[in-house]
């Protein structure tokens, strides 16, 4: 997998926001969206820390608290399963077996350069259960063939 | 939807672009917010609190009253306003169906309470995994400050006012005010020590008003028709119309405006058009995870804040979870109980340690009569001890689960 931001290009990013904490999570937010590995490593945090003028401590804290953010790096594709209770009585486990049955994707492994599969809380999609999201993308009414459907676009619609 | 009842919050839904202002404004928007400046702050808070609206996100308080905590308790200093759109709780879907099909309303709903309050600066804390939400809000504040309904003297009056999107990144807790508050600061989700509560030392530690996007999207009708207009719709306690998310395995699942009063079985066998085929109603869990289980004696039992809680259940954010007979009642409490662990954020130990013992305990394939009092006794204690919500909530879903299903949990462990 690439490197992830070079200096340069994480306080092009950084520059958009004004240095006040206020900004911290959306700066994070755009940073990490911007990386290549969906994830936001030292070398990014190092440069927020400088540039809001807090701590590591502080800032390490904000993003290993929030589930959306990560410091390891993570597949291309982050796909949100949502495991809450609605979606979870209209078959999740289904849907988890089989993404990790017949397309080899496991949660939290990265034995898939492509796809992390992680879960989520309700995504309000609790009217079209199953539902998950494919990094901001929302999938619902899942079922063995949408998941075929969804998981081949992706791999063949590679940049 | 149908016409049949009065709409309030959704009424442009399906009638407007929800990209276009012009659409809005064709129907009749930005009306309210004309209107508004033209009355005293003072005005508007007390038609507010004629009007009896209470919060929509889940607890019920008052508007007016919160509105007039914040507004008075400083007359000069800088005060803040923030809509809490983190929509979270499992079952809701409500904000998500207001930001994405009509923003404009709830915006105007945030620029009349900000006035009314005097607040010169406003945040719209939205749930980061809801993309269409944000891009669509996005759209709606950028209009907003073209057509100059945002930002210096709006419509040439001498009421300024900011508003900015803030994107959550994943925590439920965040739902809660004062740990929103402490997200917006740029901090880890951790909820404050109540007093001082937002109204006295929120964002800052300046008083703030916090309300839910629901709550918002009903302040353009109220100051546009009047407190008495808004009176004549819903029960003796809760007035107006709430939205209700209903999922399950019903024939039409989806977001309804219904006035309060509505029952149960008016919504699952009308509105909804019934159980769907194969399935059979057993109950429902109400107001989400951090709601109440009912059964079939509850179906007409009026919807409503007052009626719901002589029958110790809430309507909390108006989630109305379909139970039917093929669902496994012991594997959806560990399922809920899976999710206050999840979400605990681990300050205050009752909660943390609480929601993992018992969930660890849920799990257990031998469930008897004894592990259900034990988890109850747990919840119990969470519920003295915890500081937010969160450690306060699970007894909700536990103590009606053993009320009304405590015989078919046990019954599992029987079948294996």
């Amino acid at each position: 997998m690439q490197n992830s931001l070079n200096i340069e290009e994480i306080k092009t990013i950084l520059k958009k926001y004004k240095p006040e904490k206020a900004y911290l999570i959306k700066a994070l937010h755009d940073l990490q969206n911007a990386s290549l590995n969906n994830s936001l490593p030292y070398e990014i945090l190092d440069e927020v820390c400088k540039y809001f003028n807090l701590t590591k401590a502080q800032v390490l804290g904000v993003v290993t608290y929030y589930s959306m953010f990560s410091i390891k790096p993570r597949s291309k594709y982050v796909i949100r399963l949502c495991k809450s209770p609605v979606c979870f009585v209209k078959g999740t486990l289904n849907i988890l077996e089989y993404l990790k049955q017949k397309h080899n994707i496991l949660p939290n492994s990265k034995n898939n350069e492509l796809f992390a599969l992680e879960f989520t809380e309700c995504l309000g999609l609790c009217n079209e259960a199953p539902a998950m999201q494919i990094n901001e993308k929302p999938f619902t009414n899942l079922n063995e063939s949408k998941i075929d459907e969804i998981i081949n676009f992706y791999k063949s619609n590679l940049p | 939807m149908k016409s049949e009842y009065p709409l309030i919050v959704s009424k442009n839904i399906s009638r407007i672009n929800p990209l276009s202002l012009d659409d809005y404004i064709k129907n009749g928007g930005i009306e309210a917010l004309k209107k508004a400046l033209k009355q005293t702050p003072e005005h508007i808070v007390s038609e507010i609190t004629k009007s009896k609206l209470r919060g929509r996100g889940g607890a019920g308080f008052p508007t007016g009253l919160k509105q007039s905590f914040t507004k008075n308790s400083c007359s000069d200093c800088e005060k803040y306003i923030i809509c809490n759109a983190d929509e979270g709780e499992p079952g809701t879907f409500k904000d998500k169906y207001l930001m994405e099909n009509d923003p404009f309303t709830v915006l105007e709903g945030i620029i009349i309470s900000a006035y009314a309050i005097n607040a010169k600066k406003g945040f719209i804390y939205i749930r980061g995994e809801y993309d269409k939400s944000i891009k669509t809000v996005e759209n709606a504040v950028n209009q907003f400050y073209n057509y100059k309904f945002l930002g210096s003297n709006i419509l040439n009056s001498n009421f300024s006012f900011d508003l900015e999107i803030f994107l959550g990144a994943g925590s439920y807790l965040c739902g809660e005010e004062l740990t929103l508050i402490e997200s917006i600061e740029g901090k880890r989700g951790y909820p404050r020590i109540k007093p001082p509560f937002p109204a006295e030392k929120g964002l800052w530690n300046k008083p703030t008003l916090v309300n839910n996007v629901e709550t918002f999207a009903n302040i353009p009708y109220i100051i546009l028709n009047g407190s008495e207009k808004y009176l004549s719709i819903g029960t003796h306690e809760s007035k107006g119309t709430k939205l209700f998310c209903v999922s399950g395995n019903v024939n039409k699942p989806g977001v309804y405006e219904l006035p309060f009063g509505i029952t149960l079985r008016e919504i699952i066998f009308n509105i909804c058009q019934g159980m769907k085929d194969g399935f059979s109603f057993k109950g429902a869990l109400i107001g989400g995870a951090a709601g109440t289980f009912i059964d079939e004696t509850m179906l007409d039992c009026p919807l409503a804040y007052e009626t719901l809680k002589e029958k110790d259940a809430t309507l909390g954010s108006g989630a109305i979870i379909i139970i039917d007979d093929k669902i496994n009642l012991k594997n959806l409490l560990s399922n809920i109980l899976e999710f206050f662990k999840h979400e605990s954020c681990g300050k205050c130990v009752p909660c943390r340690i609480g929601t993992t013992l018992i969930y660890e305990k849920s799990k257990n394939k031998n469930i008897n009569e004894d592990d259900l009092l034990w988890i109850l006794k747990q919840t119990e204690y969470m519920a003295k001890t915890s500081l937010c919500p969160l450690g306060q909530s699970p007894i909700l879903p536990v103590k009606s689960i053993i009320k009304y299903f405590s015989k078919e949990i046990v019954s599992y462990e029987q079948k294996n």
